[in-house]
């Protein structure tokens, strides 16, 4: 390996500009689909499994039962397994599987059941006698999850997604190994592949600041919402 | 206002088996009275009073609130019954991330009231409970007094014809208990709400309720008649609690 002064990598990666940029819209695309499916599905799946529970609005052993199986049983396989035993699945939807649209589909999977699990627990520190009190005064259920449940967990659902955005940023990595794209993909090929040390760095360097900016403006904007 | 007829109610017990924790109970509260449930722990008191609106349901018998029986009602009937009823809890249950008025507006919003007309009643609501100078605070900025006034206030918004009211001061030091229970009975007399509270404590229902029932194990032992702050006990129960207090 040749030796490298500061300069020659910094002059290297400012040649790299157009790749990298390319490698984090990779990544938010990943991201991005998989948070919106951890929202949009994850989310309900996870109040469902909390008023299931025994004593909740919609109690119902069965239901909590098998909900609750089958998220533990998506969340204990390991993610490249995951991954690659979607193919066939990922293939059906995204009509190929390599690149981040078809990444996103196995991180949508994974994220989905974490999601759901993150929202349970959330719920679960709401006070009984605060939804009780919203059916006291002859709430409807869907009153309940929207103006109560939600609202009474807002920031602790925050802090939950900032959870699951930094999670699925270190997943999409893998992802992108296995031929997504993205910043951890560019950070390999170059790096381990190519032997470009400077290239590894510098992509880590970035993921280190996204992963502080998350949490910091995660953190903010839960403090904010709490008024406990 | 308030009919219990032949009410049971019987729980699971942990272990298997059954508990009964009311038993064959029939009650009638006047309009406009405040009537006491006093017992001592474990007596059913709060399972009473929540079979009143139907947050326990009644295993047999009918509950008769304002000439309605809410046991026959579907559910949109009963959440509909539910908003001409007040109720306040002993811990408040008030929610965290609303301000003060915003906890206050939540039965009229649930009920459909119009913006304007909820910030009017919010307003009059505070001003009942001494409290328009913390309209804007969250709970957690409170003392439990004020939580339990915002509590009332709130039961109080979409002008119920009763309030119930579960050991509504347990939670309070003695001079505090005494002012939510003259805001209780300034409430009862200003709006004729019939309030129906839960006690252990006999100088409550010396203090602010015209009658009230004895419980023990799931049945009324008697009801008794309070005047001039004197309460007219005549079972062995009733006199024990008087004695307590
Ligand atoms: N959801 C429930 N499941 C099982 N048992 C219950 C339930 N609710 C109440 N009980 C039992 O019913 C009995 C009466 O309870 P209740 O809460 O009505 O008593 P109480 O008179 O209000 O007592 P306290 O003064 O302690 O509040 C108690 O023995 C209690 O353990
Ligand atoms: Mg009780």
């Amino acid at each position: 390996m040749e030796e490298m002064t500061f300069a020659a990598a910094l002059a290297d990666l400012a040649g790299m500009a157009p790749e990298i940029w390319q490698a984090c819209q990779e990544t938010g695309l990943m991201l991005g689909v998989g948070l919106a499916a951890a929202i949009l599905l994850g989310g309900p799946l996870g109040i469902w499994l909390y008023l299931s529970q025994p004593g909740q609005l919609f109690a119902n052993r069965l239901v909590n039962g098998v909900l609750g199986w089958t998220v533990n049983l998506v969340r204990s396989f390991p993610f490249i397994i995951l991954m690659v035993s979607l193919v066939p699945l990922t293939r059906l939807l995204v009509g190929s599987t390599i690149g981040p649209v078809a990444a996103a589909v196995p991180l949508s999977f994974a994220a989905i059941p974490y999601f759901a699990r993150l929202v349970e627990q959330t719920l679960r520190e709401i006070p009984r006698g605060v939804v009780e009190a919203a059916e006291a005064m002859g709430a409807s259920p869907l009153q309940i999850i929207i103006k109560v449940l939600l609202n009474e967990a807002r920031s602790g659902l925050i802090s939950s997604l900032t959870i699951l955005t930094i999670s699925f940023l270190s997943y999409s990595a893998v992802a992108g190994v296995v031929g997504g794209g993205g910043i951890g993909d560019l950070a390999i090929r170059y790096g381990y592949y190519r032997f470009q040390t400077d290239v590894m760095v510098a992509m880590v360097l970035l993921l280190v600041v996204i992963v502080q900016i998350i949490q910091l403006l995660g953190n903010r904007l839960a403090a904010r919402l709490d008024k406990r | 206002m308030i009919h219990l007829q032949n009410i049971r109610k019987r729980f699971r017990r942990p272990g298997g088996g059954w508990f009964d924790a009311v038993q064959d109970t029939s009650l009638a509260i006047t309009a406009g009275e405040v009537f006491g449930l006093i017992g001592f722990s474990g007596a059913g008191k709060s399972t009473l009073l929540r079979l009143i609106n139907l947050l326990e349901r009644p295993d047999s018998g009918a509950v008769i609130v304002d000439g309605q029986d809410l046991t026959a009602m579907d559910a949109p009937a009963l959440r509909r019954a539910r908003q001409h009823l007040g109720m306040v809890f002993q811990q408040f249950n008030l929610m965290a991330n609303r301000t003060v008025a915003d906890n206050i507006a939540f039965p009229l919003e649930i009920a459909g009231w119009s913006k304007a007309d909820i910030a009017q009643r919010v307003a009059e609501c505070l001003e009942v409970v001494g409290l328009s100078d913390r309209a804007q605070h969250y709970p957690a900025q409170l003392s439990g007094g004020q939580k339990q006034r915002v509590g009332i206030a709130r039961a109080l918004a979409p002008r119920p014809k009763v309030i119930l009211a579960d050991e509504p001061t347990s939670a309070l030091d003695p001079k505090t208990t005494q002012s939510i229970l003259d805001c209780l009975r300034d409430i009862n007399q200003r709006f004729g709400v019939t309030v129906v509270i839960v006690t252990h404590e006999m100088h409550v229902v010396r203090s602010i309720c015209h009658r009230a029932a004895v419980l023990d194990a799931g049945q009324v032992v008697e009801v008794v008649e309070v005047s001039d702050g004197k309460v007219d006990a005549r079972s062995d129960l009733a006199r024990s609690l008087l004695e307590a207090a």
